[in-house]
């Protein structure tokens, strides 16, 4: 009998065993749901296959009574526009900062303690603040976005700028480069691989903060929805909207994932 | 018995890091075109010393000159480099690595290339890979090399940004002996053809031994047991190779015992 530290599945059976607790956790809703809707067939804590799927075929192939908007298209494009601006500025702010910071000695004594201390504020917390500067229009929650992930992105490409092997930079100045040269074809290009995966790291939190941004102040947005129909207990559309947040989520990360083996080849740990 | 006109020079130079001397009272003199290979114990300051060449490491007290003038306190283009290893741009194609010691030799913004100057550089840069024969792996990044290859691009890169002196780290310590033998021999017909002063660090002495021109053995003269950084290593042995015989060999392996095992 082999000890159970060295025993590993086959392809087949790692595919099965990871298939095996998703077919478990929908065979126990929909046992759960059977038992409540037989019991009373207006409840709504958890509904059937069926009704979530009207929901959703009302929600995002009839328009809205109210606005003529197809409801699930729209709030989808609105809050994936806010996450998108929110990261692509949060990436390229911490981008420079995290590359001049820690390429640049001096730089990097000047800001750092600034950057840690900032790293440390709760984003939400300055929500209200946001709020009140930039009103409650679509700036502050693309702020909101930005100032959440930047000082994570900052810190994590420092420190990725402080591994790059010492001998390199040398190397460069053996070879005349000057320190803006050596920034732009040495540090840089070594870091786009690093920005992706720090950007796929961030992007949790950054759906955090978009969908607080919206339940609290927002017209649209898929947040704004499924806090806005937690009044009417809605679960037939607050579940869908979920798992569709859940599946953009999983669909972005392995874009940028593929988009890093593709444009970064040479970097043979990264991009997985 | 140098009367050749004195390229390097180093007077009463000493290295401390807090009560820890490294290196103490060195003082020799390298005329252009010298090969001098440098062996000594683990820590035994030979690293330092090149690093002091390289101007990543500046003196506690003494002088190192290039032509009479204090070596910059920063890496230049007159003094090439390669190390054991990361000596070489991971993101950048064979090919690539070596036109940009031709894009950073030019006083560009970007240190990007364009067109004619782009061209030039390409070719110059295929003619130097062909010269150390990696002239069929043009298109292929560093860690699709072995670990020859890599260093024979690394050579490549430095000689391509035209160093009056090459300074070697160990830089065939990782490889194996088969292939040693042959970046040797690469490094003297380069050396000959490029008319360089070359500083090498080597952990094998038998390297030093028929490598070059000139073999220095780094070793402290002084001993304190109850105090072992108290004195620094210098420049013990300063031989001529090629009028060197199996006695002095055998006795300076000996007193480098720990070198002897480790080659």
């Amino acid at each position: 009998m082999k000890r159970m530290i060295n025993k590993t599945p086959g392809s087949v059976l790692r595919m099965s065993l990871g298939l095996l607790p998703f077919v478990l956790l929908l065979l126990i809703y929909m046992a759960g749901s059977d038992a409540r809707l037989e019991l009373n067939p207006d409840d709504k804590l958890l509904p059937s296959f069926a009704q979530m799927g009207d929901a959703i075929h009302r929600m995002a192939f009839e328009p809205s009574k109210r606005t003529g908007e197809y409801l699930f298209w729209a709030d989808t494009g609105s809050s994936l526009t806010r996450l998108g601006l929110g990261v692509v500025i949060a990436a390229l702010i911490g981008l420079l900062l995290g590359m001049l910071t820690g390429a640049l000695p001096m730089i990097g004594a000047g800001v750092s303690p600034l950057l840690t201390v900032i790293s440390l504020v709760p984003p939400l917390a300055l929500l209200p603040i946001l709020f009140i500067v930039f009103g409650l229009g679509e700036l502050s929650k693309v702020v909101l976005i930005a100032i959440g992930i930047t000082p994570f992105i900052a810190r994590d490409i420092q420190r990725r700028t402080e591994e790059i092997p010492s001998e390199q930079l040398v190397k460069a100045q053996t070879l005349g480069a000057s320190t803006l040269q050596i920034l732009i074809r040495v540090v840089l290009p070594q870091l786009m691989p690093k920005l992706i995966d720090a950007v796929r790291l961030s992007l949790g939190a950054g759906w955090l903060f978009l969908i607080a941004a919206e339940a609290i102040a927002s017209t649209d947005g898929l947040g704004y929805r499924i806090f806005l129909v937690r009044r009417y207990l809605s679960m037939d559309v607050i579940l869908p909207y979920v798992a569709w947040i859940t599946l953009l989520a999983f669909l972005l990360d392995i874009a940028l994932a593929w988009l890093s083996r593709r444009l970064y080849p040479w970097n043979v740990q990264g991009g997985r | 018995m140098i009367e050749a006109p004195k390229m390097i020079e180093a007077k009463n130079l000493w290295k401390r890091y807090g009560d820890n001397v490294v290196l103490e009272r060195i003082n020799m003199s390298v005329a252009e075109g010298e090969f001098v290979t440098m062996v000594g114990t683990s820590g035994c300051g030979k690293s330092t010393f090149l690093k002091m060449l390289l101007g990543t490491e500046t003196p506690t007290s003494g002088e190192m000159l290039l032509d009479g003038k204090p070596i910059p306190d920063e890496p230049g283009p007159d003094r090439g480099i390669v190390f054991q290893q990361y000596s070489v741009f991971p993101h950048m194609t064979v090919l690539e690595n070596v036109m940009t010691a031709k894009a950073f030799a030019r006083n560009g913004i970007t240190g990007y290339l364009f067109g004619g100057a782009k061209r030039q550089a390409r070719d110059e840069a295929k003619a130097m890979l062909d010269q150390v024969g990696l002239s069929q792996a043009l298109d292929k990044y560093p860690h699709e090399l072995s670990g020859g290859m890599k260093q024979r691009l690394a050579i490549a890169q430095a000689l391509l940004g035209k160093p009056r002196i090459l300074l070697l780290d160990e830089p065939f310590g990782a490889l194996d002996p088969g292939i040693r033998a042959d970046m040797h021999e690469l490094v003297l017909n380069l050396w000959h053809e490029h008319k360089l002063t070359v500083f090498m660090v080597t952990h094998d002495l038998k390297e030093g031994f028929y490598l070059g021109t000139r073999l220095w053995v780094f070793d402290k003269l002084r001993q304190d047991p109850q105090a072992p950084n108290a004195y620094g290593a210098s420049i013990t042995y300063d031989l001529p190779v090629g009028k060197l015989d199996r006695a002095t060999y055998e006795e300076i392996d000996d007193n480098l015992r720990p070198v002897a095992q480790l080659a």
